[in-house]
């Protein structure tokens, strides 16, 4: 009988090899622990990007860390559906994240359609993790990693990254 | 994986090798409806697939070749991350083309070489199935420029993702879940493409000769206008010739609108047709005159990349 509660806390706390301070459990990235046919372990994740890197690094580190814990018949399963958004990113992930020096995203606004491109002032601000202003500016929408966006803040002058809403 | 020993990770105990060239991504897609759906014809699917994989595959490989070339760092950075995205969509729809129509696979790639290496490392170049708008030699070097880039992406991702938008209510669960996700990643290239655009043009308002060549070059993608005949419609609900919605931006940017697409314009410049390349024969063809003037070099260059593994099939890490 496999212990199932054990098997959701160990992948749980599986960190993300980019972030090691984010789980995968705080990045809504594991969707779900069950048991298969053969008293083995299903986990089931979602890629964040569709190019991601970092997939098989999280998948060879769950089949690993269960191995660890005593679960030896482990399957990895990612879904595509439905996609991945930062709205899954849990409130305990976006402090993490602020208080790694990255600015945790702002809930995702859905946009009926195209997102038309407008060159009036963005709307919604992205604090500094730093110092906390609201005064700051974007870079780049891509950063070190597909899912980062560059900016910097005109308080402090330091740049940081911010997870962009997706 | 132990922080401790970076030497630790390459004296693995469990010994999982690698095929050399690829990915390692031996277990991509597992989801609840992996059936060809009812009235889907499964050839026609995987093709269509199969013709998504390329257009980014071979635009990825364009745009990553800016990497180190580009105006400034943040760029090589941004243009860099779009390939990766387009990567990734490859490959996602290089597993569902041989998960649904496992001929499709290169006969000569050998049994442990992944599915979707396989189609990106064993196929020759008249086998590749993008539209010739990915492969065009857009720079860095004398074939083109910032600029040119720009307004490919510009077009290109407005583009797909207007197709992707659409195949976001495909038949096949598969190819919908991909385009979902795609959509979401397609939005940001291009917003940036559409942000670059009106910067570029900006740029050169002041002076008449650069506001003209900007505006040729955003012109000159934008007429590649619709796609041409579609290869079928297996998977998704669109009637064949889907139409490329017109940016904002783009119209913004280049004052698009109420441009027709001018493809005479672009034969007469490049020789053949933008949409050509879906086709053996297409991609056959030399214009009249047997000066090739879009050069295959997008295919090619994937061909350049592919011959080590030619040589070396067997090897793994």
């Amino acid at each position: 009988m496999v212990d199932l509660a054990r098997a959701r806390e160990v992948a749980a706390a599986v960190l993300d090899p980019e972030l090691p301070v984010l789980t995968l459990a705080d990045l809504g990235v594991l969707r779900a622990v069950t048991p298969d046919a053969d008293d083995g372990v299903v986990v089931t994740i979602t890629p964040t990007y569709s190019g991601c890197p970092a997939m098989e690094t999280m998948r060879a580190d769950l089949v690993s860390d269960l191995a660890a814990a005593g679960f030896d018949r482990v399957r990895v399963r990612t879904v595509l559906s439905p996609a991945w958004t930062t709205d899954w990113i849990t409130e305990d992930g976006r402090r993490k994240l602020a208080e790694f020096g990255i600015a945790p995203p702002s809930p995702v606004r859905h946009h009926a359609g195209h997102v038309p491109l407008t060159l009036a002032p963005p709307t919604s601000t992205v604090p500094c993790p730093h110092c906390g202003s609201s005064d700051t500016e974007l870079l780049s929408q891509f950063g070190a990693t597909a899912c980062k966006a560059l900016r910097r803040c005109r308080s402090c002058a330091e740049p940081f990254e911010h997870i962009k809403e997706i | 994986m132990s922080f401790d020993n970076a030497y630790e990770s390459l004296i693995d105990d469990n010994d999982e090798t690698h095929w050399a060239y690829g990915t390692g991504f031996t277990d991509p897609l597992s989801d609840v409806d992996r059936a060809v759906p009812d009235g889907v014809d499964a050839a026609s699917l995987a093709t269509y697939c199969l013709m998504l994989g390329d257009d980014a595959l071979v635009m990825a490989q364009r745009l990553s070749a800016w990497c180190s070339w580009a105006p400034e760092l943040e760029e090589d950075v941004a243009l860099a991350n779009i390939a990766l995205d387009l990567l990734g969509q490859a490959r996602l729809l290089y597993v569902r083309a041989v998960e649904v129509n496992p001929s499709i696979r290169p006969a000569n790639a050998p049994a442990h070489v992944p599915a979707e290496d396989a189609l990106a490392y064993f196929r020759d170049e008249p086998d590749f199935r993008n539209v010739r708008l990915a492969e065009i030699d857009t720079g860095p070097g004398p074939a083109g420029d910032f600029a040119m880039t720009i307004a490919r992406l510009l077009v290109f991702a407005s583009w797909r993702l207007a197709l992707f938008t659409r195949l976001a209510d495909a038949t096949d669960p598969v190819l919908a879940a991909i385009a979902a996700k795609g959509v979401k990643e397609l939005t940001y290239h291009r917003d940036h493409a559409a942000q670059w655009t009106v910067r570029l043009r900006d740029l050169a308002a002041g002076t008449g000769t650069l506001h003209a060549t900007c505006y040729r070059r955003c012109a000159t993608c934008y007429s590649t206008g619709r796609r041409g005949r579609a290869a079928g419609g297996p998977g998704r609900r669109a009637g064949p010739g889907v139409r490329r919605r017109r940016a904002g931006a783009a119209g913004r940017a280049g004052d698009g609108r109420g441009q027709r697409p001018d493809r005479a314009r672009w034969r007469a410049h490049h020789g053949v047709g933008l949409s050509a390349g879906r086709t053996p024969a297409h991609r056959a063809v030399a214009p009249a005159g047997g000066v090739v003037m879009v050069d295959l070099a997008g295919a090619r260059k994937i061909a350049a990349l592919q011959h080590i593994a030619g040589w070396y099939p067997e090897a793994v890490w």
